[in-house]
């Protein structure tokens, strides 16, 4: 889905969101509340001006509109490699918009995360995967790798790859896998806006998604080994 | 006084022993615990009975820490499920028991292949729990040395720390060069030039531009003496502090916009002879950096 039609479908025409290069925000009504949103489109690469201009959105509502939720919308192919971005480090832009998130939680703004369309490797992690809960079209695509460059890389033939992502969803792309993991919390289906006020009332301070994966089956091991060393 | 120790030649777990005060170290779910990667044998992959990291306790010039290394000869470090797992478990222990710091030694190429999407949210589920560390006031202090540099999403992870402290021959980025030039070409980053790979992401160019903090000889004893003067030492993220970093961030594309090789950045920096600054011991690379830097947030 294109960020229009999202945009359409979630608060018709009671927004403010507008393009600016590859980001996308503004502020959204949605019966009774106002939301900021804030996020990328057109499979953005998220290069140190594109984290910069998704911080500043989030700052700007911390200091401005206390309490106020935010959404944030995911559509990139990764961080943007380019050789400029590495010399001024890059991954300080992208943790510094992971840390701008990380405080509006903790000054009270409920985060909600969803890809919309895809969402790749790194340029996700300081967003969508930083928010409250993370949320997904059942469309929308997510993947660190294709199965391809992945047999390339770990020197692992593709059909071996091919056949266990049937049974484990630990590496091969798809939504479906991530939510069975846990990183993704649930993917909208039917009236979008009722999953919008759900998934901000369902929202929560505590980081339940290795647990999630836990109880779906998807990631057996991850809270059962963090909780093992809490009590170690 | 000793001779200097190459930390970058030790394994993780030598490191942790030379970090911490002699005979301090207690391990966490260890070797003998045999906590593996499922995903690992599933592929028909080697697997580690530590899933390449080294996690527990200790103490620092008798005060106690937390401590984590990653193995970069494991995978080169990689992120999985058990190993992200650990480092998620080692920081919410931490909330607990209050020690004066959690030490990282971060060496990894970020997400681990072969277990993508685990290591992708864990890598966030780490991010997540260090800022809930740094927001109780227990400084996490990231110690960057190894061979295999710090990338992806450990090098997200170690930004997000109170300090970040890197020798000389440490690299801390985002992609590595071999992925940037596979996807745009030779011109753009030539990943077999090593003089120019260490210029963009090594532990010099992290340091004169604020990135890090502390830089170090690759000596594992300049190492915990750097790790013991940041004990108890946290930095909150704050409202005014994010605002301030966002300043800097903002500023440094300005300033140095048209620069395309770190040489260029230095010298816009207003150092006299940044040619120079390769071939200098991490002493001098203090007071340049005095001189010159603004400070850090």
């Amino acid at each position: 889905m294109n960020w229009q039609s999202l945009v359409q479908a979630l608060f018709g025409d009671a927004h403010t969101i507008e393009r600016s290069g590859d980001v996308i925000s503004g502020a959204a009504q949605l019966r009774g509340q106002t939301l900021t949103v804030v996020g990328t489109t057109d499979h953005a690469a998220i290069g140190v001006e594109t984290a910069l201009a998704q911080a500043k959105v989030v700052l700007d509502t911390v200091q401005n509109h206390p309490g106020r939720a935010i959404v944030l919308l995911v559509d990139t192919q990764g961080q943007r490699l380019r050789h400029r971005d590495e010399l001024l480090c890059i991954n300080r832009y992208m943790a510094h918009l992971g840390c701008c998130v990380d405080l509006a939680r903790r000054s009270g703004h409920r985060i909600i995360g969803l890809v919309y369309d895809q969402a790749l490797s790194g340029g996700f992690i300081t967003s969508g995967l930083m928010a409250d809960a993370c949320y997904a079209l059942p469309e929308a695509e997510i993947r660190v790798m294709r199965l391809p460059a992945m047999s390339r890389v770990t020197k692992i033939n593709e059909d071996v790859l091919e056949a266990l992502s049937q049974s484990n969803p630990v590496f091969a792309p798809g939504v479906a896998n991530y939510v069975a993991m846990g990183g993704i919390q649930s993917l909208w289906n039917g009236d979008l806006r009722d999953c919008m006020l759900q998934a901000l009332s369902d929202s929560n301070l505590r980081d339940q998604r290795a647990d999630l994966g836990a109880a779906r089956g998807g990631r057996r091991l991850a809270a059962k080994v963090a909780q093992q060393v809490v009590s170690a | 006084m000793n001779a200097p120790l190459s930390f970058a030649e030790l394994s993780a777990r030598q490191r942790v022993q030379h970090l911490l005060d002699a005979g301090t170290f207690t391990e966490i779910l260890g070797p003998a615990q045999r906590v593996v990667s499922p995903h690992l044998a599933l592929l028909g992959v080697p697997y580690a009975f530590d899933d390449g990291v080294v996690i527990g306790s200790g103490m620092l010039q008798g005060q106690p820490v937390l401590i984590a290394a990653q193995e970069g000869e494991f995978m080169g470090g990689g992120v999985g499920e058990v190993h992200g797992a650990k480092l998620v478990g080692l920081l919410r222990r931490a909330l607990l028991v209050r020690p004066a710091a959690v030490l990282v030694c971060a060496e990894s190429g970020g997400v681990r292949l072969h277990e993508a999407n685990a290591g992708l949210i864990a890598v966030s589920e780490v991010m997540r729990a260090l800022l809930d560390v740094r927001a109780a006031g227990i400084p996490v202090v990231m110690l960057i040395g190894g061979a295999n540099g710090c990338f992806g999403g450990m090098g997200l992870i170690a930004r997000c720390a109170d300090h970040v402290v890197m020798s000389d021959q440490a690299r801390m980025s985002m992609s590595g060069p071999e992925v940037i030039e596979s996807s745009h070409g030779v011109e753009e980053f030539d990943s077999r030039d090593r003089a120019l790979v260490w210029r963009t992401t090594g532990g010099k160019h992290r340091f004169l531009m604020g990135d890090c903090d502390r830089l170090v000889e690759d000596d594992v004893a300049a190492f915990r003496q750097a790790a013991a003067a940041l004990l108890g030492v946290s930095r909150a993220l704050t409202l005014d502090g994010l605002l301030a970093e966002h300043q800097l961030l903002t500023q440094r594309i300005a300033r140095f916009e048209g620069c395309s090789d770190a040489v260029d950045v230095w010298s816009r920096m207003g150092l006299e002879h940044p040619e120079q600054v390769t071939d200098m011991e991490a002493a001098q690379m203090q007071s340049l950096r005095n001189e010159h830097v603004q400070e850090a947030v």
